[in-house]
């Protein structure tokens, strides 16, 4: 089987409009997560979010192609509009061809849909008509397929917090089994809108504080919104167009609990990380760095710990872990690829981000979480985390090149 | 509802109903863990409790609640910090 390397990454977020910007953040330990200025102060029991700053998008896209995307759509295509850029991808029509874009969004543009439902129920005038594919998961694939001519398998995958890692996970394994040549895979989120975050707020799971992942008085998550997409592409192509990879990808390993609708499970959760593992062929002790899911609920990161825990046995110890979510928030569908961009770019840089606004430890999560400051230290191999409602785990492995 | 339940039999009688479990099964002094009632079962609860008294329970409030006697002490508080206490209705 083919060696898959990343050979570009496209990020848009909390820490600004693309990858070169989302890094400068992490690894100073800058946090995105401000006060909400889209929703009316009363609203809302909670204020901070993680919003992506200054994005224009009538600066971006023509009108016809802005009216028919949501604002995930948009985030999904500019972030992979930078990617491929970054990876130099020169589109030839066999490699159109074949060509695949995966994505995972977890609410897609039901913003559009919730404006259709407005105008229904409250202004009792007509919905939109272009609401169903302005709403629809797959919107995002659907424009990166169209802006780029790509024409073989586009789909997207709907995970709830783990759609982008699953995502990129697939489109790993279609490119390492030769079925694609080049792979353009990662998830968009925008659900900072406000039927979306009163959800989130019926469910009690978003802080008024802010994301303190591992700290023991964490008190809940931070919504964020944003996109991250990846270009990957077998080794050999790669290095025959004169182009640096960034990393490895590979491992991609999937579970699920069979448990419960919403609670984590650590036995879920540890297959997961074993199976990525088994999935790359790297032992335990290669493994350096783990990008946690580390949402700062009380559940997730204590049972997240001891997962980790089951799985490395005495190697965790020499394991750091941090939570980016304290910095870019929790950008659900999305969080999987903005989190394996962390991963990428910290093996990349030997620079390790920190989980950032810890407070105090807990004897629960007992981990080396790189408290608040970033780490320079070269690691051969990581882990990327993601753990979704109803029980879903998806975990990808990269290694240094 | 009767204009005479107390505070008390109304909180039972949500938590009899958003559970889904007998009335006579749920007592003053019952844990969370007796009833069965998980976490989802504790959202449930909250926002039934919310809508019988018109109040808003703080999440943090709620995640210290382990037993109905806690419920009972955390409505009549919140009953009692908004300078009313109203009859069922």
């Amino acid at each position: 089987m083919p060696r898959v390397v990343v050979t570009g990454i496209g990020v848009i977020s909390a820490l600004g409009l693309n990858a070169q910007e989302f890094w400068e953040a992490l690894h100073h330990g800058f946090s995105g997560i401000r006060p909400i200025d889209t929703i009316d102060d009363g609203q809302l029991r909670f204020k901070n979010v993680a919003q992506v700053p200054g994005f224009s998008p009538e600066a971006e896209f023509p009108p016809g192609q802005l009216a028919c995307m949501d604002r995930f759509a948009q985030f999904a295509v500019f972030s992979a509009r930078e990617a491929i850029a970054h990876a130099n991808v020169e589109w030839t029509p066999p490699l159109q061809e074949k060509a695949i874009v995966v994505t995972g969004s977890c609410m897609g543009g039901r913003s559009a849909e919730e404006d259709g439902y407005r105008a229904l129920f409250l202004k009792k005038s007509r919905i939109h008509p272009l609401t169903i594919p302005l709403a629809m998961s797959n919107a995002g694939a659907s424009h990166i397929s169209m802006c780029h001519g790509i024409k073989g398998p586009v789909f997207t995958i709907s995970t709830a917090c783990a759609s982008s890692a699953h995502a990129l996970g697939h489109a790993f394994w279609m490119v390492r089994s030769g079925q694609a040549p080049l792979a353009i895979a990662g998830g968009s989120e925008a659900p900072l809108f406000l039927g979306g975050l009163k959800a989130w707020e019926a469910l009690r799971v978003v802080t008024k504080d802010t994301c303190r992942p591992f700290s023991r008085d964490r008190s809940g998550m931070i919504l964020g919104e944003g996109a991250a997409m990846f270009v990957l592409e077998p080794l050999q192509t790669a290095l025959a167009r004169g182009v640096q990879p960034m990393a490895e990808i590979v491992g991609f390993g999937m579970s699920s609990d069979a448990g419960h609708i919403t609670e984590p499970s650590c036995d879920g959760a540890a297959r997961a990380m074993r199976s990525a593992l088994d999935d790359s062929g790297l032992a335990c002790e290669q493994v350096g760095y783990i990008n946690a899911h580390g949402t700062a609920t009380e559940a997730n990161d204590r049972t997240e710990t001891a997962a980790i825990r089951a799985v490395f046995g005495s190697h965790a110890e020499h394991l750091a872990i941090s939570s980016t979510k304290s910095m870019h928030g929790h950008t659900l569908g999305a969080a999987g690829a903005l989190e394996a961009a962390a991963a990428v770019l910290a093996l990349k840089h030997a620079i390790l981000p920190p989980t950032a606004n810890y407070t105090i430890p807990d004897p629960a999560c007992d981990l080396d979480v790189i408290p608040n400051s970033a780490r320079p230290l070269t690691v051969d191999a990581c882990l990327s985390n993601s753990f979704a409602f109803g029980g879903m785990n998806a975990v990808l492995a990269f290694r240094r090149l | 509802m009767a204009n005479s339940e107390t505070i008390q039999e109304r909180i039972l009688r949500v938590i009899s109903r958003s559970k889904r479990i007998q009335l006579e099964s749920v007592r003053p002094d019952s844990t969370f863990a007796e009833l069965g009632i998980d976490s989802l079962d504790r959202l449930n609860l909250l926002f039934d409790l919310e809508s019988e008294f018109d109040i808003s329970i703080d999440d943090e409030d709620a995640k210290r609640a382990n037993q109905v006697s806690d419920v009972l002490m955390g409505v009549q508080q919140l009953l009692a910090a908004r300078g009313n206490i109203p009859v069922s209705n």
